[in-house]
């Protein structure tokens, strides 16, 4: 029989005589040749959208450190104290206007406030109590300079001038704090990485084990389609297709949830901005928001998911054939 | 069309189980192969469909030496030989319609090109109302009638039946004979590995028969 003549009907072999109850469905159509729907499937999808999700939780939560860490440091950085201690025999108020003048005075430098002595003594009430008289304590003055965002003023002039004309006046650039503060930061976010390393590990693992458990159901499909005489990039096409759907699916559902969620969180933060609780939970955590690079990153999990079951799902259908002839 | 010259197979470091196979089977031939549980009738099946490779000897098909031929080139060669289980391997998430269809859809063929000439074919093996029936609810005797047409769908030029009767009953074993040597008359070489001595009286062909590894022709 030539394979390019038509197949030739001969006589009716079979007469019916079964006597099937009828079936008069008209074909479907192609289905898909890799079954859509089994538990196993079921399970990769549902693996593949929790570790998906928590994968997501953890980046994001890493970027929230990273940006609040930076947050803080910005804001601790782009402000200087001037400290002037009460000495006997001298005028503390004309000792906080002269530093407040010389900071003023100074190149890059955005506002100057100097504290009262009433808001000295607001100052320390939480600790020593209203009613207090300051004069009776030797408690130094505060003159807070605020900095122009990105000016780097010449400190050592200011800290020289203090020392010349107000000798009880130190200057505090809060580079010890803002040293710490970057090396706690740092820790934080090195921290953060490698929870986000140790989480995509698990992941790709999991959805790798859960990949070869949806497979290993499926190799009567693979042997059968070898027998037909399918090539093996033909099988092993069909099934990661399938499979990069799949990820693409339970990815999409971890993911966006996860996204949804900070959506929630970045919207409620909006929603209690100024009241004491927000404005406390902004100072703690700065914005509460991932930022578009996070939503991108989120987004990039997804495609990774989906890319690392695909991927999976090729290598144990190509390990597979190779122990078939 | 294949050619068998001193063919041995063994498994492993094992004993051989099939020695100094030398035969052919000719184009539009039907055969019976046949011989005791154990003989190698499957071993001789596996190896003409290309799912083993021989151990020794030369194995030589549709004037290609097998031993040659990449693993694509295989796939392809396979594609000329229609193979029937014992066990029908039907997949069960698809209807009789699309079973029969999946060696035209692994060679690439479109849907609406093929289509007629499926439902034509389930029509002939008396699976016409059965088109859309999923194989769990199929009886035996539809089952292996669904694999021989899965089998032929793609004409090829020779068909390799398992004990294709070893799951029905006599009455339905000689009908599927029947299909079977209908198959052979539209120009399909037919081995039919079986241990039936009944089904084998039924038609007068030529038969293999495997003893100890050793292959006996009677014509």
């Amino acid at each position: 029989m030539s394979t390019s003549e038509p197949l030739k009907v001969m006589a009716e072999p079979w007469d019916e005589l079964d006597g099937a109850p009828a079936l008069s469905r008209a074909p479907r159509g192609a289905a898909s040749i890799v079954p859509k729907s089994s538990i196993a499937v079921r399970s990769l999808g549902a693996v593949v959208a929790i570790m998906t999700f928590l994968a997501s939780l953890t980046t994001g939560a890493a970027m929230l450190v990273v940006s609040t860490a930076s947050t803080w440091q910005s804001e601790v950085g782009r402000e200087i104290t001037i400290q002037v201690r009460p000495q006997p025999g001298r005028n503390i108020d004309a000792d906080v206007s002269k530093a407040a003048d010389l900071a003023r005075g100074t190149a890059g430098i955005a506002e100057v406030q100097a504290y009262s002595k009433q808001q000295s003594e607001q100052l320390v009430e939480p600790w020593l109590g209203a009613g207090l008289h300051l004069d009776d304590l030797p408690i130094p003055r505060l003159v807070v300079v605020k900095l122009v965002r990105g000016a780097t003023p010449d400190f050592a002039a200011l800290r020289n001038a203090l020392a010349a004309q107000v000798p009880t006046a130190n200057l505090d650039d809060h580079r010890g704090w803002i040293e710490r503060m970057r090396t706690m930061a740092g820790a934080a976010v090195i921290a953060g990485l490698t929870v986000l390393g140790l989480v995509l590990a698990v992941t790709v693992l999991s959805v790798t084990f859960a990949t070869r458990g949806a497979m290993a159901i499926n190799r009567p499909i693979i042997e059968v389609m070898h027998y037909v005489g399918a090539t093996d990039s033909f099988v092993a096409g069909q099934f990661q297709r399938h499979f990069l759907l799949l990820g693409l699916k339970g990815g999409a559902i971890g993911g966006g949830t996860a996204i949804l969620l900070f959506g929630c969180v970045e919207a409620a933060r909006a929603w209690f901005a100024g009241t004491p609780g927000g404005d406390e939970a902004a100072a703690l955590f700065g914005s509460l928001s991932i930022g578009v690079d996070g939503y991108l990153a989120i987004a990039a999990q997804i495609i990774a998911m989906a890319v690392v079951t695909a991927l999976v799902s090729r290598y144990t259908v190509s390990r597979t054939l190779a122990t078939i002839e | 069309m294949i050619r068998f010259e001193n063919v041995g197979l063994r498994y492993g470091l094992g004993p051989e189980v099939l020695r100094d196979l030398t035969f052919r089977i000719d184009a539009n031939s039907f055969q019976f192969l046949t011989g005791p549980s154990g003989a190698g009738k499957t071993s001789l099946l596996r190896l003409l469909f290309l799912a083993l490779r021989p151990t020794r000897g030369l194995v030589t098909m549709f004037d290609q030496d097998t031993a040659t031929l990449s693993k694509d080139g295989r796939a392809t060669m396979r594609r000329r030989i229609g193979l029937v289980f014992q066990d029908f391997r039907l997949l069960d998430h698809m209807t009789t319609y699309e079973n029969v269809a999946l060696p035209l859809r692994v060679i690439g063929k479109d849907e609406a090109s093929y289509r007629p000439e499926v439902v034509e074919l389930l029509h002939w093996v008396g699976l016409g109302e059965r088109i859309g029936a999923l194989p769990p609810v199929l009886s035996g005797g539809e089952k292996q009638r669904a694999a021989i047409a899965r089998a032929v769908i793609a004409r090829p030029q020779l068909l390799l039946a398992d004990e294709p009767t070893g799951n029905v009953d006599p009455n339905l074993g000689q009908r599927l004979l029947r299909l079977f040597i209908e198959l052979n008359k539209s120009g399909t070489a037919v081995v039919i590995a079986t241990h039936d001595i009944a089904l084998m009286d039924e038609f007068d062909a030529r038969r293999l028969v495997l003893h100890e590894g050793r292959l006996h022709v009677y014509e």
